[in-house]
């Protein structure tokens, strides 16, 4: 990676940390907060379906599995929050793999291993309804004990910091994968999964890889959910409300692209809030903001808002290129 | 080098392939032709490890990879082009080959400089930076061709390179592949022009019906009555001789 490559990433996680010492009101800290949680989340959808081209339907698998591990860790045993939440992560990455294990070695692609995610999502949302671990469908509910040391913070822009800080550090990482041997080795099983095995990748044990970090990211956003709402249950921590968030806001925001995830959860949720702003009244008016902007992005911008920017920009670009090479040949 | 042994596949009631067999020394071009349907682009797979053999076994270099991975045969050296041409569409030309260049550079600036390389080297020096969805037919093929060479193969499986080029196209294209050999490769090539066949290949082998029912050199195969038959139908031969009898 270069300086170019990490700039923009520095700049932006920069000026999104100033933004509580501006805004300090409780329910637009609220707002971000929970906007970051899904951006994250989204960012491990991303590096499945985005680089890897395997459109995961339920990501609430990982997403819950966070938060649950991270619950039932400090409530049944008293492990402490910040352990709860390497844990939690390291659940993901194992359901992510055995999740992966056991579609990708079936041969399982396109809409049949999105199908597949799905059924694991809605199994688990309701054993995790009908267990006694889980609490079933009283949920849990994390004790209120607000101390740094147990990930429970009495400034609401503390915690805006910390999940921020993961999103950047995801940012890094998935700026990495895009730059490194696996990410271009990952874009090549997404383009054309013979091609690549042709030239020596192994596919199996790199959609593997993906699929554990991928389930390691969203895990984190769950476990992050969890400590900031304090409550979960199987609708929420399971539910197919998070799968649909963490796939909406890639696709709005731009597949396979570093910045795609942050931008289309900024966008959705902003443009949600703004609809609820308005027409208060009307129950759901966020959920038809979201409907009307997917339809918007598949109709116009098939590689989100980034890729339309890009498009924009880049006609700018190759009309200034176009016309300089007129001008050399006429120079000749 | 290669040895392929009696392979033989079956898909349902068809026999695809039926106990084929041939073998490769290092170095040189070795053709593989036939008619349409005679199980060609099979036995590529197989020796590739797409398909695997209902029967037969394959050695590379003394060890038998019957049962491999493609990946693992890629690995081992054992590169193949596509005869339906598989551009990663979304990538530019550069980023193509350099999947095929990752396999022995682990790194960005490695796998890239090893690209750009390959790339001036089958003529597509110049398009470095165009998206491969884009290119034209025969950009495509010469991109399958240096995908395939960024691997750095010793033997290289070329399933109907030519086939969609026009005369000047192909005339540009030979020498391409002359230059692949000349550098140690072992090319087996799968190819229905003819004259590239003559041109290129020292041997070819000629599979119908998923038999290899003759191998030789091109011009002597070319005069094989089981050849011809195998071609333009039962009698042919005969009925070429006769008339080549009056005129003569």
């Amino acid at each position: 990676m270069t300086a170019r490559d990490l700039i923009p990433i520095a700049v932006l996680a920069i000026l999104a940390a100033l933004l509580p010492l501006v805004v300090t009101a409780s329910p637009v800290l609220n707002f971000l907060v929970f906007m970051l949680i899904v951006a994250l989340g989204a960012q491990g959808w991303n590096i499945l379906g985005g680089f890897g081209g395997q459109f995961s339907f339920g990501h609430a698998a990982f997403f819950g599995t966070g938060a649950y591990v991270t619950a039932i860790l400090q409530l049944r045993w008293g492990i402490n929050a910040w352990a709860g939440l390497v844990l939690a992560t390291a659940a993901g990455a194992a359901v992510g793999w055995a999740i992966g294990f056991l579609s990708f070695r079936s041969g399982l692609r396109g809409s049949y291993f999105a199908l597949v995610t799905l059924a694991f999502a809605e199994v688990f949302r309701i054993l995790a309804n009908a267990a006694p671990i889980t609490g079933g469908a009283a949920g849990l509910l994390i004790k209120l004990d607000v101390r740094p040391a147990n990930l429970q913070f009495d400034d609401r822009a503390v915690f805006y910091w910390l999940v921020l800080a993961f999103v950047a550090a995801v940012l890094l990482l998935t700026r990495w994968i895009q730059r490194s041997r696996f990410g271009a080795q990952l874009v090549a099983v997404r383009e054309n999964e013979d091609a690549a095995k042709a030239l020596g990748v192994d596919s199996l044990k790199l959609k593997l890889r993906a699929i554990a970090l991928s389930g390691a990211v969203t895990a984190l956003s769950g476990c992050l959910y969890a400590q900031y709402f304090l409550y979960i249950d199987a609708n929420i921590a399971y539910g197919s409300w998070i799968s649909v968030e963490l796939l909406l806001a890639p696709i709005i925001g731009g597949v396979g692209t570093v910045f795609g995830p942050v931008v289309g959860a900024l966008t959705l949720h902003g443009l949600g809030e703004l609809a609820k702003q308005f027409a208060g009244r009307i129950p759901g008016i966020d959920l038809i903001v979201f409907g009307g902007v997917l339809v918007l992005a598949v109709a116009f911008a098939r590689g989100g808002i980034l890729g339309l920017l890009e498009r924009l920009l880049g006609r700018g670009r190759g009309m200034v290129a176009r016309g300089g090479k007129e001008v050399s040949h006429a120079g000749r | 080098m290669l040895a392929v042994d009696g392979v033989s596949k079956r898909f349902g009631g068809l026999m695809a392939v039926d106990g084929a067999s041939l073998a490769l020394e290092p170095g040189g071009i070795v053709g593989l032709i036939g008619p349409n349907g005679a199980g060609k682009t099979t036995l590529f797979s197989m020796i590739s490890g797409f398909v695997e053999p209902s029967d037969g076994r394959i050695l590379f270099q003394g060890t038998d990879i019957t049962r491999e991975e493609p990946h693992r045969r890629a690995e081992r050296g054992i590169g193949r082009t596509f005869q339906i041409v598989q551009p990663f569409a979304g990538l530019t030309v550069c980023e193509n080959i350099a999947v095929g260049a990752y396999l022995r550079h682990a790194r960005r600036a490695d796998a890239t400089a090893k690209a750009r390389e390959v790339a001036r080297r089958v003529g597509l020096g110049a398009e470095l930076d165009r998206p491969a969805g884009g290119l034209t037919v025969a950009g495509r093929k010469r991109l399958e061709l240096a995908r395939a060479l960024a691997t750095e193969p010793k033997l290289l499986l070329l399933d109907e390179v030519l086939a969609g080029l026009n005369p000047s196209e192909i005339r540009d294209i030979i020498p391409v592949i002359r230059g692949i050999r000349d550098e140690g490769v072992t090319i087996l090539m799968i190819e229905h022009v003819m004259q590239a066949v003559m041109n290129l290949c020292e041997r070819v082998y000629v599979l119908a019906q998923g038999r290899m029912i003759a191998e030789g050199p091109p011009a002597v195969v070319c005069a094989d009555a089981r050849v011809i038959e195998a071609y333009l139908g039962h009698g042919a031969a005969a009925r070429l001789q006769a008339e080549g009898a009056t005129h003569g």
